[in-house]
């Protein structure tokens, strides 16, 4: 850019320095501190001189190993079954105990499959955080398309000329702006197992046949119950990001596509929806990293709960970090979380390359 | 718009109504609910959670609800802790964004791109990356530590506001608001002998309205909205303690639930009118974030 400002260094930088030094000290500085500390076995407060460990904080989160067990067997070499038929195997502490098995010493197990007559246990050091990583995940995947259709649906619907549709765009957008920690408990009250609103709306219109489920306190349903609460919240932020995508298309193609005869869903497919695509990008690129940050909803519903079935990163990086004064425990799930978000956005890069 | 065959047209204007209001019932219910049911004794709302009685303010209405939930906790004064940390991180954060951006934008110097960049950068830092840190930093911070060296500045309102008011996005909404104000206008005050801050001040905030709206709007939702975990790891104390964290109250186990609806509608009460008021605003801030790039 040819610009015909004078040099001026020292204006310049007296300008910008109050808000670089802010920043340096509050967010670039810990960002480095976060690896550094991951590395460390550094609490908050400890009698004990910080000392270096290396990869030793990822590998007591991360490691995961297979094992495999083989039946119980009687003296005449006969598989032992329990009364259901089903297979005896030995205990997987008789492995992960054993000091002939170093190498799985102090894992747990995670999950098991069965394979021909042997057991297959998937066995890790840290199960809980291999829980959080893999229902953070299973809210990303569901969120997505969930939160990210419902608000195309939304800015579809709002973006018609019809008297008065500000109105209805004003209420859409609403729960955007209440807190996530009030609609949190808001909806603790609607998903309550005794006096909840769900459970009673329903089986007053089901006349009784619907069954009351504690939405939160049952493993099955608590994340479900979660995703959906979350995905209505922000629907109304989305919907405003499709409608200034919408309002990108120009109105010509709409045109064309009116004189050709094109039906709803053609015009849709071969119009809205290519003209939509960085927007698309958009949107689930902001979902996916909101989604990677869960955290108020599930600290106030359910606390990782029932039976670890709502455990996040976040929260457990929270919980480590602060609430077992484990900082260097906390900043290796940070670390982890920092890399997943890092991965995203070089994909949203790639994704929306040639626009650039 | 002319009207077309009048009775087709009159259905499917209706039908498409029909859909619009159906689908505004799924937003506005669960609010409504949590308002109607502050003003009910838990009698009554229990008694109506199972019918269409749960929306409407009927059987026994009372501010009961609210003089309890004042009564378990000082909500007046989590109320004007949120209010002021709101309020000075708001200002604190469009001053020095806003002059940092000025400086990005119309002046010459060096390092400005690369610093620009940086500052860009920490833009995909999620702050849940760096908040375990940032609490041993703070916890170590010697600087203005009145209430006690060792934890630094734990327990204060310095905590919830210095390190909230320099974002990268707020930077980056004033660099691209201000990179299409004209240039002529700078470059011919600047020969008219105007000093940076006198042109900053006197040419460049006036034009800038529809940004410093933007950026208050978000960082106010920000701060007063979403501000939870970090005063949650960081403010132990009641005195300083905002609204969100106060909530901490009604966790336990006895609360009954029409004292909880009165708290939180309390809560949303202000930012509520604040939208309703400005909801045009409110809602290009959202886009605006949106349509980068």
């Amino acid at each position: 850019m040819a610009s015909k400002l004078t040099r001026s260094n020292r204006a310049g930088w007296a300008f910008a320095l109050p808000a670089f030094t802010l920043l340096f000290l509050f967010i670039i500085l810990p960002f480095f501190f976060a690896f550094w500390f991951s590395l460390t076995n550094q609490r908050l407060i400890s009698p004990n001189p910080t000392e270096f460990v290396g990869l030793q904080n990822y590998e007591n989160l991360l490691g995961v190993a297979i094992v495999t067990l083989k039946p119980d067997r009687d003296e005449n070499n006969q598989i032992i079954r329990d009364r259901d038929g089903e297979i005896s195997y030995p205990r997987v502490r008789t492995i992960t105990r054993s000091p002939d098995f170093p190498q799985y010493k102090g894992m747990r197990e995670w999950f098991r499959w069965q394979s021909g007559d042997e057991a297959k246990v998937v066995v890790a050091k840290d199960v809980v955080f291999m829980k959080a990583l893999v229902n953070t995940m299973l809210f990303v995947l569901i969120i997505a398309p969930l939160q990210g259709g419902g608000a195309l649906g939304l800015a579809l619907l709002i973006n018609q000329k019809l008297r008065g549709i500000n109105a209805f765009r004003t209420i859409y957008f609403m729960p955007v702006v209440i807190s996530i920690v009030v609609i949190s408990l808001l909806w603790r009250f609607i998903y309550d197992g005794d006096d909840g609103l769900l459970n009673n709306i329903v089986s007053a219109l089901t006349f009784g046949a619907f069954e009351p489920v504690d939405w939160l306190g049952n493993k099955d349903t608590a994340l479900g119950s979660i995703i959906v609460m979350s995905a209505w919240q922000a629907m109304g932020f989305h919907m405003v990001i499709w409608l200034s995508g919408l309002q990108t298309i120009p109105a010509t193609l709409y045109e064309v596509a009116a004189i050709e005869g094109s039906s709803r869903w053609q015009t849709f497919r071969y119009v809205t929806w290519p003209g939509l695509r960085n927007t698309a990008v958009l949107v689930l690129i902001v979902i996916t990293m909101q989604a990677f940050a869960l955290f108020s909803q599930i600290d106030v519903m359910t606390k990782g709960g029932p039976l670890d079935s709502t455990q996040t990163l976040v929260f457990q990086a929270v919980q480590r970090g602060y609430g077992k004064q484990d900082i260097s425990g906390g900043s290796v799930i940070s670390v982890i979380l920092f890399f997943i978000v890092l991965t995203i956005s070089l994909i949203q890069r790639y994704l929306t390359r040639e626009k650039r | 718009m002319a009207l077309v065959s009048g009775q087709n047209h009159g259905l499917r204007l209706l039908s498409r109504y029909l859909v619009l209001a159906l689908v505004a019932m799924v937003f506005l219910f669960p609010l409504l609910f949590m308002v109607v049911s502050s003003f009910k004794p838990d009698g009554q709302l229990l008694a109506d959670t199972s019918s269409f009685r749960a929306f409407l303010p009927v059987g026994d209405i009372s501010l009961d609800n609210y003089a309890a939930a004042f009564q378990r906790a000082p909500i007046g004064q989590f109320m004007l802790n949120s209010m002021f940390v709101t309020i000075v991180t708001v200002i604190g954060s469009i001053a020095i964004c806003s002059v940092a951006a000025f400086s990005f934008v119309f002046l010459n110097w060096t390092g400005r791109n690369i610093l620009l960049t940086i500052i860009l950068a920490t833009l995909i830092i999620p702050f849940e990356t760096i908040a375990v840190p940032l609490l041993l930093i703070v916890s170590k911070l010697p600087w203005m530590g009145f209430e006690g060296m060792e934890w630094g500045w734990l327990n204060t309102y310095r905590v919830q506001i210095i390190p909230w008011i320099v974002d990268a996005l707020t930077i980056f909404l004033f660099v691209q608001y201000f990179k299409d104000l004209p240039r002529e206008l700078i470059e011919a005050a600047r020969v008219e002998g105007a000093s940076w801050l006198s042109i900053y001040r006197r040419v460049v905030m006036p034009l800038s309205g529809p940004v410093l709206a933007t950026a208050a709007i978000l960082k106010s939702l920000k701060m007063y909205n979403e501000q939870y975990l970090w005063p949650l790891i960081v403010v132990q104390d009641e005195a300083h303690r905002p609204i969100m964290v106060g909530l901490g109250y009604f966790f336990q186990l006895d609360v009954a639930w029409g004292e909880l609806m009165a708290y939180l509608t309390l809560i949303s009460v202000p930012v509520l009118a604040f939208y309703l008021l400005m909801q045009r605003a409110f809602i290009a801030s959202i886009a605006s974030t949106g349509v980068k790039g």
